[in-house]
């Protein structure tokens, strides 16, 4: 795939990446914004995720009941995603209706009105939302998990926030917040599909060119200590299936490391889709689904990295065969990953992880709308350069490469296991 | 040999005007659909924007065929299809399949069992092999169909405990009582420890075969050498004695409102399912009645009930409605998911809203707005080679004609504000309605 793009930056801060492709009549737009849960404390955690929804509240220019309606009618599709790292707005149209997604999100960046009303009307909204994940066990299991895993950092919370948080976050928490990230210095533009680019970049200029840029946003403190200790926990709920999650410590997206890691993954667990659209393939030929799933262990075992600013988790989640216990998988899983460290993988098995990756790229690129979103994905973490030599990065990586990464990360003192124990269809957890 | 199906090779040059232009639907001139004399029907269509290609289609045979006392049936027998054949076991097809970065599964729906796969270009073949090794010679290993029993009850049992999964179940039971449509295609936990070895073998033997049968490529590969390396595969299969599904019984619509809750305790969150059965994809009431669903609960944030149940009242994370359509009375829904305590604050605004959509036209301007959504995200969804072959599968599955996509935006255009009432009125009615509710227990204070 071609992968040469305009990536300029406006005088007020807003950097702005626009691919041409004229495969189909469509653009797929997004402005991505420096913000998350990773810029949270406690007391207003979830507010990111909660700005993103008072987002779609209206303007002045576009109140909420035209908002609703106008990327709709135009036939495009529209949603917006709020991670650790990372908020995100997009709207993929037919191309001559683009202009008005560019309106939008401009108008958007700087104007929206936080009104009283629907900032109460979104909190119990928030908090269903909150509360349809609690139903799901392994929400429940990967919370704990994560605030287990982070005493420091800020990745302790999960995105939506904390119940008690999102009973008493207030209009004007949520509207400094907004005004605080919300800047086009703090924010990526990024655009594919089917433009020309210097009349698009020229739109771009006349519409987010005068917004003021804003003040850097505080960069946030606290990174987390070392671990030196494996750390364990239990949780109990309802239903008749047990659930393991079992992390470590990784380096962030950018390091050098994740690459590595990423081969290090696909052996055990499976190819791993970073694409939000275009899917993944199986996993049936990993060691850990031959060693669990095939070995009559688990029902079923996946697993994955994050790309994230700063050092996050890798984590594997195992559905238990009812006939097994916790310690015959996790005992099984430390042969595992003692044979990665004891010995290199076979070159054979790297060769097969970079193909997977090469294959998972090709379904990514038939969507504008993933390719658009790796444009300003890979800059929340890195760069675009990281995303155009991904292939060549992990087709560098060696079987010694992995067996170290295997010695240096997949220790038990910096492991955290999570056992979700069903007490049952009637009882209460 | 060529297959002599092929009329003329030259039009499939790689330059010629058959190749569609990237920004066209599709339509008559770059769909290619041939028979093959079993009765598989091919279709393809190029796309040479990226290296990869994707197969799709479907066999004759689902879930509407199980007994019940074998209900999950159809499913357990396509879930064990890639689990060995005369040629691999299971490891043996996943080290083909992965190796090359490829996907390929089959899944049993209520009419038709359907299969899915991706590759790069340069490995359809394999993808092509390894949907004839699954289709046609599969050998139901013991140990294989043992470890896939215990997958499906463990399914079985996570279902027990998912709110919305408990819900559809239930409205399934309370609006197709007495219909092939009240059973979950899953079955139970009775009914999957019920089925053995024989009688998976005996399914796949009686109602799997190559009449009724659609396959479609759609990607980096020539229409003509797309449609020989199907014919290589899979042309030769026959099965004489292949049963057809019986035609469905009729439905009664529901003379009144039924109700079920189901209570699934430990749960923070209750999943509400209502609505009645509505109009199979063929007839005359399906487009304007999804028109009217888009309106009803879809169209911008979740259409009208979303507006009323989470925009207005804050009641829901997620208030929608769908239409289900399909070969046989799919239903036409709305789903929300509310705290306990707001349950009949939500069923209410939710009637009204079905009772307003029936006693009143739907607004010119809303009309307007989902016509207008409707032909302009037709070519989003075809930006993918999966979303181009689903279209494809579509054309055929309900017969709409090749040239459906290019009609498409002056057959929406052309229904009227009447012709939704009228869809609406034939199948939706406030005191008419299937409910059902699964969450935690609540008691009213």
């Amino acid at each position: 795939m071609d992968n040469s793009i305009t990536n300029v930056r406006l005088p007020n801060g807003l950097q702005v990446m626009l691919k041409e492709i004229h495969t189909a009549p469509i653009i797929s737009h997004w402005v991505w914004y420096r913000v998350g849960s990773r810029n949270e404390i406690p007391g207003i955690t979830g507010i990111s995720h909660w700005v993103e929804h008072m987002q779609f509240k209206g303007t002045p220019q576009f109140p909420s009941t035209v908002l609703d309606k106008a990327i709709s009618r135009e036939g495009g599709f529209w949603n917006a995603f709020t991670y650790l790292d990372w908020t995100t707005f997009f709207e993929t149209m037919p191309s001559e209706k683009i202009d008005l997604a560019l309106r939008l999100e401009a108008d958007r960046m700087r104007n929206s009105t936080f009104d009283a009303d629907e900032v109460a009307s979104e909190r119990t909204v928030i908090i269903s939302e909150r509360q349809g994940n609690e139903n799901e066990p392994l929400f429940r299991l990967g919370e704990e998990l994560q605030a287990l895993a982070f005493r420091v950092h800020a990745y302790h919370h999960e995105i939506i926030g904390d119940l008690a948080d999102l009973q008493t976050i207030q209009r004007d928490d949520l509207y400094n917040h907004y005004r605080r990230y919300y800047t086009p210095s703090n924010a990526v533009l990024a655009a594919a599909g089917d433009f020309e680019s210097g009349a698009m970049l020229e739109r771009i200029q006349e519409l987010f060119g005068s917004i003021p840029g804003g003040e850097p946003p505080p960069k946030p403190g606290r990174p987390e200590p070392p671990q030196s200790g494996e750390r364990r926990l239990t949780l109990e709920g309802p239903g008749e299936t047990t659930y393991i999650q079992i992390a470590h410590h990784v380096p962030a997206g950018s390091d050098p490391n994740f690459f590595p890691l990423t081969v290090l993954d696909s052996l055990l667990t499976g190819p791993s889709s970073l694409n939000m659209f275009g899917g993944g393939i199986s996993n049936k030929t990993s060691r850990l689904y031959r060693a669990l799933v095939d070995g009559e262990l688990a029902i079923s075992v996946y697993g994955g990295l994050q790309a994230t600013i700063d050092p996050y988790l890798h984590a594997i989640t195992i559905v238990l065969r009812p006939d097994r216990t916790a310690e015959q998988v996790l005992a099984k899983l430390d042969d595992e990953i003692k044979r990665l460290q004891d010995a290199p993988p076979p070159v054979e098995e790297l060769k097969r992880a970079v193909k997977q990756a090469r294959a998972l790229f090709a379904y990514g690129s038939e969507s504008i709308t993933n390719q658009a979103f790796w444009l300003g994905f890979s800059e929340m973490f890195a760069s675009y350069d990281w995303f155009t030599s991904y292939l060549d990065r992990l087709g560098a990586v060696t079987p010694e490469d992995v067996q170290r990464a295997a010695q240096v990360y997949l220790l038990p003192q910096n492991r955290l296991v999570g056992i979700y124990n069903p007490t049952g269809n009637g009882e209460m957890g | 040999m060529m297959p002599q199906f092929f009329t003329d090779q030259s039009l499939f040059s790689k330059h010629n005007a058959r190749y569609p232009n990237p920004h066209s639907l599709p339509g008559p001139e770059d769909i290619t659909r041939v028979e093959l004399p079993n009765g598989i029907v091919v279709m393809a269509r190029p796309n040479f924007n990226s290296p990869s290609v994707a197969l799709s289609g479907y066999l004759t045979v689902g879930g509407i065929s199980d007994p019940d006392s074998m209900l999950g049936l159809a499913g357990f027998t396509a879930s064990s299809l890639m689990r060995g054949n005369a040629r691999r076991d299971f490891q043996g097809i996943y080290d083909a399949l992965e190796s090359a970065g490829a996907s390929l599964g089959v899944d049993s729906g209520t009419h038709t069992t359907s299969f899915g796969g991706k590759a790069l270009v340069e490995d359809l073949g394999l993808l092509l092999e390894l949907l004839h090794e699954s289709l046609r010679i599969p050998t139901f290993p013991e140990d294989q169909v043992e470890r896939l029993r215990t997958q499906l009850l463990t399914g079985l049992a996570i279902r027990a405990q998912d709110t919305g999964e408990m819900a559809s179940l239930t409205f399934d039971q309370i609006v197709y009582a007495g219909h092939p449509y009240s059973r979950p295609e899953d079955g139970y936990p009775e009914t999957v420890q019920a089925i053995t070895r024989q009688d998976l073998m005996d399914f796949h033997r009686r109602y799997y075969g190559p009449r009724g049968m659609l396959v479609v490529v759609v990607g980096a590969v020539d229409p003509a050498q797309a449609i020989d390396q199907v014919a290589a595969v899979l042309g030769d299969w026959s099965n004489p004695d292949q049963l057809f599904q019986s035609e469905l019984p009729s439905l009664a619509p529901l003379p009144e409102t039924r109700r079920q809750s189901i209570t699934i305790p430990g749960k923070f969150q209750a999943d509400i399912v209502l609505g009645v059965a509505g109009p199979p994809r063929r007839s005359p009431d399906y487009i304007p009645a999804s028109l009217g669903n888009s309106i009803l609960g879809q169209f911008g944030m979740m259409g009208r009930i979303g507006d009323v149940v989470r925009e207005r009242s804050g009641l829901a994370y997620y208030a929608s409605s769908s239409l289900g359509g399909g070969l046989g009375p799919g239903p036409w829904s709305i789903s929300a998911g509310v705290a306990p305590a707001n349950v009949e604050k939500a069923v209410e605004l939710i009637r009204q809203e079905i009772a307003r959509f029936i006693n009143e036209p739907v607004e010119a301007e809303e009309l307007a707005d989902s016509q207008a959504n409707f032909i302009g995200r037709l070519p989003l969804s075809l930006e993918s080679n999966h979303g181009v072959a689903g279209a494809l599968v579509n054309l055929e599955r309900y017969d709409l004609g090749l040239d459906y996509y290019r009609r498409y935006a002056e057959s929406t255009r052309a229904i009227t504000v009447e012709d939704v009432l009228a869809a609406a009125r034939n199948y939706l009615h406030p005191d008419r309605l299937g409910i059902a509710v699964a969450g935690p227990p609540w008691v009213e204070s």
